[in-house]
């Protein structure tokens, strides 16, 4: 009996072996594919020992969110000082959620592991220090965000804020209302956590659900038809295909679009002052730019809007943007309603302010930027951000550009609101777009787009405020949107 | 051949220095060796976690002290020449648990407080469960004081295994289920498995039953393709078995016992008939079951689908999700580990029990657990060379089948844990949370002990045996000088 005893000792022994070989494949060979799977919340947890770095603005370095210490077994807190104001930029830092926004596009140097800091994580190991994540220096100018935020939040408007710097891309500013508290969703209690959490991403089909979609950055993830701020690029592009500011236009207050019977007509049907382009921009004129897009022709607007940056696809600031586009403009009657900025046109707020901050910079479009410079844990540069071209390519002459700026402050003057400064001449058009599936019953979006000071840009910004804020069907981009990028156009200036 | 006769009569001649080394010294220096890695264990998780020492350290460690230094003087007593190495690989293992499931409970009171839930720690109660274990294990070695008397029990031990199978089964609900599975009785504050009792008691008889039926087993039939077919007359218990599994397998839901059980029995027959054809035969039954409960049970296709791909069916309903934080914790492990109580084992659901070796194989890394893999060959060869030194039967073959058990239960669970085989709920010997798994595995080793002890005692019995065989020749000699007539043949048939 002792010869298949022995055998089955050798199975036992086959079998440790096999368990052996096995744990070598998983534990050995294939370790790194199961330790940085993103499901491994292990090297979450491994980061929140360690100090994570500042987001910091520039402009005297505002601390937008920082790490502090605590007793338990995360042990840093993430905390963020001015949480909502800055959540669409930030983003949230959580355990059970993962992370968005900057913390999570710029997580490596946050953490520490980006490969430009591996030097210092061996020092970091030898003196026995600590290791702490490096900063990141955001581009946003903090008494532009309160303002715009503040303006926002005032009257509790849903929409969103951009404020750029013409000349190098570089974002002010970025608000989207409503906003989050990011506080919450870094909190180290998981039902805190998920309270936040379930609070602003529940159904709102279902009851007790109505948050308004606060994580949603809708300056860089939401497109609305732009309505007359799109008059713009049409006027960008009958410029820069020979109209003058003096040539004539269609004054009627009324146009029937070509083939069939329905007609577009001017606000308050009124008749066109003037007749010439400039009138039309001055007083937004919507059956001249209905007729001058159904006359320049789709590919002619296609490619003055690409050099706006409209139609850009994967634009990362580092954020994803969404792309912005015209739509089919397959058809005369498309191109007229698209020459005002409806039908199936579709901008991001952050897009409608590169179209003031184009023309702002003389025609060149530069590439919006969020992050100015990645910092190491000792606050020595690791990289800096260059401004860059956005296409290379011109959206329009830079005297046609200058032509089109004083259009704008021609506009600029027609247009109504609170906030005007006598010493500051801004350039700017508003909009008022209606959108939903009943347009002429639903609140339109007003808009408002400028830059200042108008002979030496220094920012440029858009506004829109979903659905007419506290106007209701009455609201337009002047009354509603204009005053809020006026005191964003105002503490810009005043706080650079 | 082997009847045993206690040795009473010890004779002059032979003396203290012919008798074999009892070996205990080493038995005891190896313990120690065990403690003292078991303190340093100990040491490091509370250096690690909460980075001062504590009381429960002491607590633990002077716990463990007790429980196996009684065990030791245990097997000094009352199987002075048991296999040194199998108590010490049983402390190490039993320790190395204690220290893994303290550490999960760190970190699961951690977790608790920061949800602001309730959370009560195991690892009193697993002290606690070892030392009724202890209580187990000192009393089958003092009862038992000779494994053959089991075979007289044979069909008493092979009933009281089925009813203890079926008896949860039977109860209500309120008595026998816990998180769904009703395998359980709850006697008041406590809930064990018999389940797990059952599987020794059913070894036993089927030990004592093929002892007693080998000639039947061994046999021919038919020759097929120059194979020797057993007769389908002879099928008898292996299909019994294979009911039990299925049984088993229906009731638990689950595949993790059959299997063990299954795999036990296999073993069991094929020692005793040295006939592979068995193994042949039971695999093939295996096999065509695996098909059978494939296409009809969805929890096994499930099963069989998170075995495959975890990753893939992470997020399913009863989907890959255990395995695959299994996963990552080993591969965030790697080679070296992440160092005890410095990784994030209580990540995996179960973490303490069916996963528990997961969470070595983070902390401890693949050397640890190859480590920990060792320990349970050492301890199961240990067993091997005491069913291959013991002289009956009987005792070769539970022998084989307690050791080959250990093995088992290790390849089903770890196999599962590493992906190497679907994935069953079993506990890993002496290492899981639970109790009636270490009762039942302590009792499995008091036996392995007796069994041992059997093999290398003096032989007591070969005295009587000798006397016995030689007093005919003593009494023919005498015989033949009285009556030179008569041939030795005759005398010694006397």
């Amino acid at each position: 009996m002792n010869t298949p005893l022995r055998r089955v000792g050798i199975a036992m022994l086959a079998m440790v072996v096999l368990l052996l070989a096995n744990a070598t494949y998983i534990q050995v060979v294939n370790a790194d594919d199961y330790r940085l799977d993103s499901r491994n919340q292990r090297v979450l947890l491994d980061e929140y020992a360690r100090e994570r770095g500042q987001l910091v603005s520039q402009f005297g370095g505002t601390i937008l969110a920082h790490s502090t210490p605590t007793d338990d077994r995360l042990r840093f807190l993430r905390k963020y000082p001015s949480g909502k104001m800055y959540a669409p930029i930030t983003g949230y830092y959580s355990w059970r959620y993962g992370s968005g926004g900057v913390e999570r596009l710029n997580n490596e140097v946050l953490t520490g592991s980006d490969a430009r800091l591996f030097v210092r994580r061996l020092s970091d190991m030898v003196t026995g220090r600590d290791p702490r994540g490096g900063h990141v220096q955001l581009t946003v100018n903090p008494a532009a965000q309160k303002a715009a935020y503040d303006a926002m939040t005032d009257k509790g408007f849903r929409g969103a804020v951009v404020a750029l710097k013409p000349n190098t891309g570089e974002i002010l500013a970025m608000v989207s209302t409503p906003s989050f508290d990011p506080n919450r969703l870094a909190s180290h209690d998981g039902k805190k956590q998920e309270k936040a959490w379930a609070e602003w991403n529940c159904d709102q089909r279902e009851e007790n659900c109505d948050h308004g979609n606060p994580m949603r950055n809708r300056a860089i993830k939401e497109t609305y038809p732009p309505g007359s701020t799109f008059k713009l690029v049409v006027a960008a592009a009958a410029l820069e295909n020979g109209m003058k500011a003096d040539s004539q236009v269609l004054r009627d207050s009324r146009v029937t679009l070509p083939g069939t019977d329905t007609t577009l007509a001017n606000f308050a049907f009124a008749t066109c002052p003037g007749g010439t382009l400039a009138d039309a921009i001055a007083h937004s004129c919507n059956t001249a730019f209905a007729k001058l897009a159904g006359d320049l022709g789709a590919s002619k607007l296609r490619s003055t809007a690409a050099n706006f940056g409209i139609s850009e696809d994967d634009l990362e600031i580092p954020l994803g943007v969404e792309r912005s586009n015209l739509g089919e403009l397959g058809s005369k009657p498309e191109l007229y309603q698209s020459g005002i900025g409806q039908r199936d046109v579709r901008l991001t707020p952050l897009q409608d302010a590169m179209l003031s901050a184009t023309i702002a910079n003389r025609g060149m479009a530069m590439k919006p930027q969020l992050v100015k410079e990645l910092l190491a844990p000792d606050l020595s540069t690791l990289e800096e951000y260059d401004p860059e071209e956005l296409t290379g390519d011109r959206a329009m002459t830079e005297q046609n550009a200058d032509v089109l700026r004083d259009m704008m402050i021609a506009s600029e003057n027609n247009t109504s609101g609170g906030g005007k400064r006598p010493d500051l001449t801004i350039a700017s058009k508003t909009g008022t777009a209606e959108h939903g599936t009943n347009p002429k019953q639903t609140p339109p979006h007003a808009w408002y787009t400028a830059f200042a000071p108008a002979d030496n840009p220094q920012v440029a910004i858009a506004v829109i405020v979903e659905s007419g804020g506290d106007r209701g069907l009455a609201a337009t981009g002047g009354t509603v949107a204009a005053e809020i990028g006026r005191r964003t156009i105002d503490a810009a200036l005043g706080g650079n | 051949m082997s009847r045993p006769v206690e040795g009473s009569a010890s004779q002059p001649g032979s003396g203290p220095t012919s008798k074999p080394a009892t070996r205990r010294g080493t038995e005891l220096l190896m313990l120690a060796f065990a403690a003292v890695i078991m303190t340093s264990a100990l040491v490091l998780v509370d250096a690690n976690q909460e980075q001062e020492l504590t009381l429960a350290i002491v607590w633990y460690g002077l716990a463990y002290l007790g429980i196996f230094l009684a065990a030791h003087l245990a097997v000094r007593r009352w199987a002075p020449y048991a296999d040194p190495l199998i108590l010490p690989c049983v402390a190490l293992l039993n320790g190395l648990g204690l220290v893994m499931i303290y550490r999960i409970d760190l970190a699961l009171a951690e977790r608790a407080v920061q949800a602001g839930r309730e959370f009560s720690a195991v690892a009193p109660r697993q002290v606690l469960w070892t030392v009724f274990a202890l209580v187990l294990f000192l009393a089958v070695l003092i009862v038992i004081s000779d494994h053959r008397t089991l075979t007289r029990y044979s069909y008493t031990c092979g009933l009281a295994g089925l009813i203890m199978l079926a008896l949860p089964a039977a109860l209500p609900r309120s008595l026998s289920e816990v998180n769904g599975a009703k395998v359980w009785i709850k006697l008041g504050g406590f809930s064990i498995q018999p389940g797990e009792f059952a599987k020794i008691l059913l070894m036993i008889f089927f030990a004592a039953f093929l002892v007693s039926k080998r000639d039947l087993f061994m046999a021919a039939g038919k020759r097929v393709l120059g194979v020797e077919l057993p007769r389908s007359r002879d099928l008898g218990p292996i299909i019994i078995a294979a009911s039990v599994c299925l049984g088993i397998f229906v009731l638990q839901k689950d595949l993790g016992p059959a299997l063990l059980f299954f795999g036990v029995v296999l073993v069991l027959l094929y020692v005793a008939t040295e006939r592979l054809i068995w193994v042949i035969v039971g695999l093939s039954m295996f096999g065509a079951g695996c098909f059978v409960a494939y296409h009809l049970f969805a929890h096994v296709r499930q099963r069989v689908a998170n075995w495959i791909d975890p990753l893939a069916t992470y997020d399913d309903p009863g989907g890959g999700y255990q395995i695959s934080q299994g996963l990552f914790g080993l591969g965030t492990g790697g080679v070296a580990g992440t160092g005890l109580g410095s990784g994030r084992p209580e990540t995996v659901p179960e973490a303490n029990t069916d996963f528990i070796t997961a969470g070595i194989g983070e902390e401890l890394g693949f050397i640890g657990l190859a480590a920990v893999l060792m320990v349970y060959l050492i301890l199961a060869m240990r067993g091997m060379r005491g069913a291959l030194a013991v002289r009956d039967t009987f005792g070769k073959l539970l022998g084989g089948g307690l050791a080959f058990a250990i093995v088992m239960q290790v390849f089903v669970v770890v196999g599962g844990v590493t992906k190497l085989i679907p994935m069953t709920g079993i506990t890993s010997p002496f290492l899981s949370y639970g109790g009636s798994s270490l009762l039942a595995n302590y009792i499995l080793v008091a036996l392995l002990l007796r069994i041992s002890d059997a093999a290398r005692r003096p032989q007591p019995m070969s005295r009587p045996r000798m006397q016995a065989v030689q007093a005919p020749i003593a009494e023919a000699h005498t015989v033949m000088v009285e009556l030179p007539g008569s041939t030795s043949g005759e005398k010694q048939d006397q």
